[in-house]
């Protein structure tokens, strides 16, 4: 398959009153046609700030993107003027946000929020925006489409939000779908009516997502290709059966055991001794050392870098450099 | 079937209520505050008194009349004639229309500045915000009355044509008044332009200039049109001091500012007072209906400012 977006070394910092945060620390992946890529990881692991730096929403003064390449179908986003970045944003870049009810403009209709990009992108004038907004509601499994073009946001539920949301990022047929933590605010059996409704878009109008979430179960449903993240930088990756089958990192498999599974009520549920490292002390060291049931004497002194194992997954842990580990 | 029939009956209803906009909803609720309706009653009984009130008058030649100097009310006079034999209900419903023009006036240009300066210092900040508000800043600094005196005293200096000062006091006014508004506008702009469904916009791919009007200035609305109410009070106020002083709009173009400028005469003052009292109660009613009204306004349209 080819590439669509292809990251790599992707550094974005920000800057604080205590200091230089790296919150994206040289992150590399590819996103191929087609593709579904969930960036997983727990809260700071810096997988939204990849996302924020994808689209352009990481904002002088407070951060920027500080090195690294975003080359998404052979131009670079990164180094792009204005005027083009806009042409692309909305329009083959779609992004869905976590919290559907703070992401739709509050005085204004449902219509004309999926209109907006119609008009802007594809040029539609405002009768053909209207009649495509409303066959978009449709298209998102909502009732009564003309109606709900004319409410306003607070009217709305957040599932109903979401699913405008979604009808506003497919609007206008993006190349790539950015969606950070599109569930997380949802309860379940909407997720699940999201997810699907994700799934379908992807199969019937060939773009890439680009997931971003916490939880292992949506991976699981939706991911084609696993990144695992942890203190901004890529710690595993490789294809979700085989991540999930045999997972390489300590951390993968630390997360994927802290998973409840149903009639195995244990006294208590597994979880990662420790907390994540502070950003603004990390030292040349495995990040993970101090929570790492495996932890080497070299995991202390020096970082490891992503390698290629067999079964083409990628991990970035000592367990796995032979050289050092025998020493 | 019957059964059914009335669910989407009762189905209909529902949706008719989901139809109604915002500005609806915010009517009904504005209905509920007896206070602010009344309010708003007086404001526009003045105003249809003021424009509509002098065709009805068979005096509004506002000829000299020496045998009718300073009548007291009676029949053909309700409001009594004033030292030149006019009549004062004529000239007092002739002064609205200016007053009242030179406030709505005034403040449609004070709210067009304000909010046009404030959203661009707001959303862009840098170097455009620093430039604008430090002219607010300076503006704001020098209490405002004082200003216009002092413009009040120029016009005269330069000896402005009476029936261009009208003008030249809305555009005073304008001037003190922008300042306030633009700041607030800036302080919402400012956390508007940070809530997620800018980022929302912008990664939809928008210009800049859609941003800021459609989607930031539409939020700003509801508190814009509480500000201006407020401010048409604030100017119809200034425009009196300022006539009543002679610096504002000069007779013989009546305004109730010059009008109560009869006050200043002892023998007025004490013998004759229906020369100040009908244009003093007017400004009075107005001023006070008007705020009670925007302070309505305010509790409809500003949740934050409810308990």
């Amino acid at each position: 398959m080819k590439h669509l977006m292809n990251i790599e070394g992707l550094s974005t910092v920000f800057y604080t009153e205590e200091g230089k945060v790296a919150a994206v620390d040289h992150v590399s992946f590819q996103v191929r046609e087609g593709e579904t890529v969930c960036i997983v990881g727990e809260s700071g692991c810096g997988k939204s700030v990849t996302a924020m730096s994808i689209m352009g929403l990481v904002e002088a003064p407070g951060g920027k993107v500080a090195g690294g390449k975003i080359d998404f179908a052979g131009e670079d986003l990164l180094g792009m003027d204005p005027n083009t970045l806009r042409a692309i944003r909305g329009n083959e870049i779609a992004m869905i946000f976590q919290e559907p009810m703070s992401s739709l403009n509050p005085v204004m209709k449902i219509g004309e929020q999926i209109m907006e990009p119609l008009m802007v992108h594809l040029k539609l004038n405002k009768k053909q925006a209207r009649l495509r907004a409303i066959e978009l509601i449709t298209q998102v499994g909502i009732a009564r489409p003309d109606q709900i073009a004319d409410s306003y946001p607070h009217e709305l539920s957040g599932g109903m939000l979401q699913r405008i949301m979604i009808a506003i990022a497919i609007s206008c047929n993006p190349k790539l779908l950015i969606a950070d933590e599109p569930t997380t605010a949802l309860d379940v059996t909407i997720q699940a009516q999201i997810l699907d409704m994700l799934r379908e878009f992807k199969a019937s109008g060939g773009m890439s997502i680009l997931l971003i979430t916490h939880d292992l179960g949506v991976v699981a449903e939706m991911a084609d290709y696993v990144i695992v993240m942890y203190s901004g930088k890529v710690v595993e990756e490789g294809g979700v059966v085989e991540l999930f089958n045999n997972p390489k990192h300590p951390y993968t498999k630390g997360l994927l055991k802290s998973k409840p599974v149903v009639g195995q009520r244990l006294e208590e549920l597994y979880s990662i001794p420790g907390q994540v490292p502070n950003p603004l002390e990390l030292e040349p060291s495995c990040y993970f050392h101090d929570r790492c049931e495996q932890c080497l004497p070299v995991c202390r002194s020096r970082q490891p870098q992503l390698k290629e194992l067999d079964g083409g997954q990628k991990a970035a842990c000592w367990l796995y450099e032979e050289a050092e580990v025998h020493v | 079937m019957e059964a059914n029939s009335r669910m989407t009956g009762l189905h209909e209803s529902r949706v008719q209520r989901q139809k109604s906009s915002l500005f609806r909803q915010s009517l009904k609720r504005l209905m509920k505050n007896k206070l602010a309706v009344a309010g708003f009653g007086v404001v526009v009984c003045m105003f249809v008194l003021c424009f509509i009130g002098p065709f009805f008058s068979p005096y509004t030649d506002n000829k000299i009349n020496m045998t009718l100097m300073n009548k007291a009310p009676n029949l053909q006079h309700l409001l009594g004639t004033d030292a030149l034999g006019r009549d004062i209900l004529t000239r007092v419903m002739q002064a609205g229309r200016i007053s009242l023009t030179v406030g709505l006036a005034s403040m449609l240009l004070s709210v067009f500045i304000g909010a046009l300066l404030g959203a661009i210092a707001g959303y862009y900040r840098g170097i455009a915000d620093q430039v604008i508000m430090r002219i607010a800043d300076l503006l704001m600094t020098i209490p405002s009355l004082p200003l216009l005196f002092i413009f009040g005293a120029l016009l005269s200096e330069w000896k402005v044509r009476a029936d261009y000062r009208m003008y030249i006091v809305m555009l005073m006014l304008s001037i003190v008044n922008w300042p306030g508004l633009a700041r607030m506008v800036r302080g919402q702009m400012l956390s508007l332009r940070e809530r997620e469904f800018m980022q929302a916009a912008v990664v939809l791919g928008l210009r800049d200039s859609r941003k800021l009007f459609h989607h930031l200035l539409p939020n700003v609305v509801p508190l814009l049109i509480v500000m201006a109410t407020l401010n048409i009070g604030g100017a119809i106020l200034s425009e009196s001091v300022l006539s009543f002083f002679g610096l504002g709009v000069m007779p013989p173009t009546p305004t109730w500012g010059n009008m109560i400028d009869a006050a200043n005469n002892m023998i007025d003052f004490q013998d004759h007072p229906w020369l100040w009292i009908p244009p003093g109660l007017s400004i009075f009613a107005t001023v006070i209906a008007i705020n009670i009204f925007g302070d309505g306004l305010r509790d409809v349209l500003d949740p934050k400012q409810k308990r």
